[in-house]
């Protein structure tokens, strides 16, 4: 095969620019997401609270893909024993190390990422804890300015859906739904 | 013909481009985790408990932790009714454990038996981790045991130092599976002074204790210490218990059945005198409760 410049050209063109202009500021991300969950049970004077500084989330803003992903061990407790029995009785951190949400955003048309505001979101997707994978669907947020793109979010998990027993001992104190809160500043991810 | 390579030569680039970019949105967070290596992390939760039974453990309270353990050994079970199976008379010991960083903790305690004061530092200058570290921990112990009852013979003239006695041993313990944990301890005891001449005042032990995890929440334990020296005849023997722990939210009861009546290593290493085949045994338990001292990181809440 024989290229003229007339066809070498516009080949090469394309070559350059196509990924280029497919990676213009498409992906965003944060390896120090925040997430928060809150399984303390109703009147109960024991607060079950666990905070994670370093959740990992990348977005694809071109196809709305969106996803996290958080080392269950990263949970931090205020008691080192509820953090011992997250890890060891419920959770099984050792066997099930990573918790991970791989989704899109359903309404990723709706958002100009080129504009700063707020958009309230959908989210849809496949959410993997303890093992188990459901597929969910959350309210969010996407909030966009300073050159930064937040991900926001509060949604509930009912423990059963990830076969994350709670024993009747610990009934009083320990919700059967945790309510959990998202927040990631994603920054531009250069390849 | 022209054309089509002309349009060939430019539509080539584009789809290699798309599957590129197709592949990678399958998987986003493989862009950002690349850095995948195992990470060095310490084994933690070998024992539900700091105490194997009698003897400590691998195990470490977290820093900032407090651990109130209340003690009982009962009488002997081949009592019969008579003393409810030894159930009508109980030893005991109320003890404080403190952990002070992931690998130091130190202790106090007082037991009936001997009305006994005793203390301890214990030190893991090499611990158990995963993704590149030690396949084991090894635990430093070293305590020191006070008598203060009355002395026996009051009409002899009688030194303070001869209520002391001190113990030192080295655990090399590893958490083989999720369930199964087992650690060898070398032990000397050195008893300052001794009831009878024929006794050694170092006897040296070897610990052999191990958990196997049957239940999220409960575990069996052995606990058995092997005494190379210091056996007299009719006197004492090696100590032997076995138990299962039993967690509970905050608590962890640890039930079990032992020849050992002493809860300190002084008492349940030289001075053990039941035989396990004479149905020599007691039941007791130890009550473990921990209380978070020290403040964690703060959470934040800023948001």
């Amino acid at each position: 095969m024989i290229m003229d410049m007339r066809t070498l050209i516009p080949s090469l063109l394309s070559l350059i620019l196509l990924p280029a202009l497919a990676d213009a500021q498409d992906r965003w991300f944060t390896k120090s997401g925040r997430i928060r969950f809150d399984a303390t049970a109703k009147g109960s004077p024991e607060e079950v609270v666990g905070n994670h500084p370093a959740i990992v989330c990348v977005l694809d803003t071109k196809t709305g893909a969106l996803q996290f992903s958080a080392l269950v061990k990263g949970f931090q407790f205020k008691a080192a024993l509820m953090e011992e029995h997250f890890n060891e009785n419920y959770m099984e951190s050792t066997k099930f190390p990573k918790a991970e949400f791989r989704g899109t955003v359903l309404d990723n048309a709706s958002v100009n990422y080129g504009k700063d505001g707020t958009y309230p979101v959908r989210v849809k997707g496949n959410l993997t804890i303890h093992g188990v994978t459901r597929e969910v669907t959350a309210d969010g947020q996407l909030v966009v300015g300073g050159g930064k793109v937040a991900a926001r979010s509060t949604f509930k998990v009912p423990l059963a859906d990830h076969a994350v027993k709670v024993p009747k001992i610990v009934a009083d104190k320990l919700a059967t739904v945790a309510k959990v809160s998202v927040d990631c500043s994603l920054e531009p991810l250069k390849q | 013909m022209q054309f089509r390579q002309h349009l060939l030569a430019s539509i080539l680039p584009l789809a290699i481009t798309a599957s590129a970019s197709a592949q990678q949105t399958d998987d986003l967070l493989s862009l950002v985790e690349k850095d995948a290596e195992p990470k060095k992390e310490f084994v933690k939760s070998a024992f539900k408990s700091s105490r194997v039974i009698n003897g400590h453990s691998m195990e470490f309270l977290s820093p900032g932790v407090m651990d109130f353990r209340i003690l009982h050994r009962f009488g002997l079970v081949n009592q019969g009714y008579s003393n409810f199976f030894g159930l009508d008379v109980a030893s005991m010991r109320m003890g404080f454990d403190f952990g002070i960083t992931r690998n130091l903790m130190l202790g106090i305690g007082r037991s009936t038996y001997r009305k006994e004061v005793d203390g301890f530092v214990k030190y893991a200058p090499i611990q158990q981790s995963t993704g590149g570290g030690s396949p084991v921990t090894v635990a430093l112990v070293a305590g020191m045991t006070v008598n203060t009852a009355p002395w026996a013979n009051p009409s002899v003239r009688n030194y303070f130092s001869s209520r002391l006695a001190y113990y030192y041993q080295a655990i090399v313990g590893r958490k083989f599976t999720e369930a199964f944990t087992l650690q060898v301890a070398p032990t000397l005891v050195h008893n300052n002074l001794v009831p009878l001449v024929s006794q050694p005042n170092d006897v040296v032990a070897l610990g052999i204790g191990g958990r196997y995890k049957v239940a999220k929440r409960i575990a069996l334990n052995w606990d058995y210490h092997h005494l190379f020296n210091g056996i007299v005849a009719g006197q004492n023997t090696h100590p032997l218990s076995l138990g299962m722990d039993i967690e509970t939210g905050g608590h962890v009861f640890q039930l079990h059945v032992s020849n050992a009546v002493g809860m300190n290593e002084r008492a349940f290493v030289t001075e053990t005198s039941g035989t396990w085949t004479n149905g020599d045994i007691r039941c007791g338990f130890n009550l473990s409760r921990v209380f978070q001292l020290g403040k964690r990181k703060p959470a934040d809440k800023s948001w």
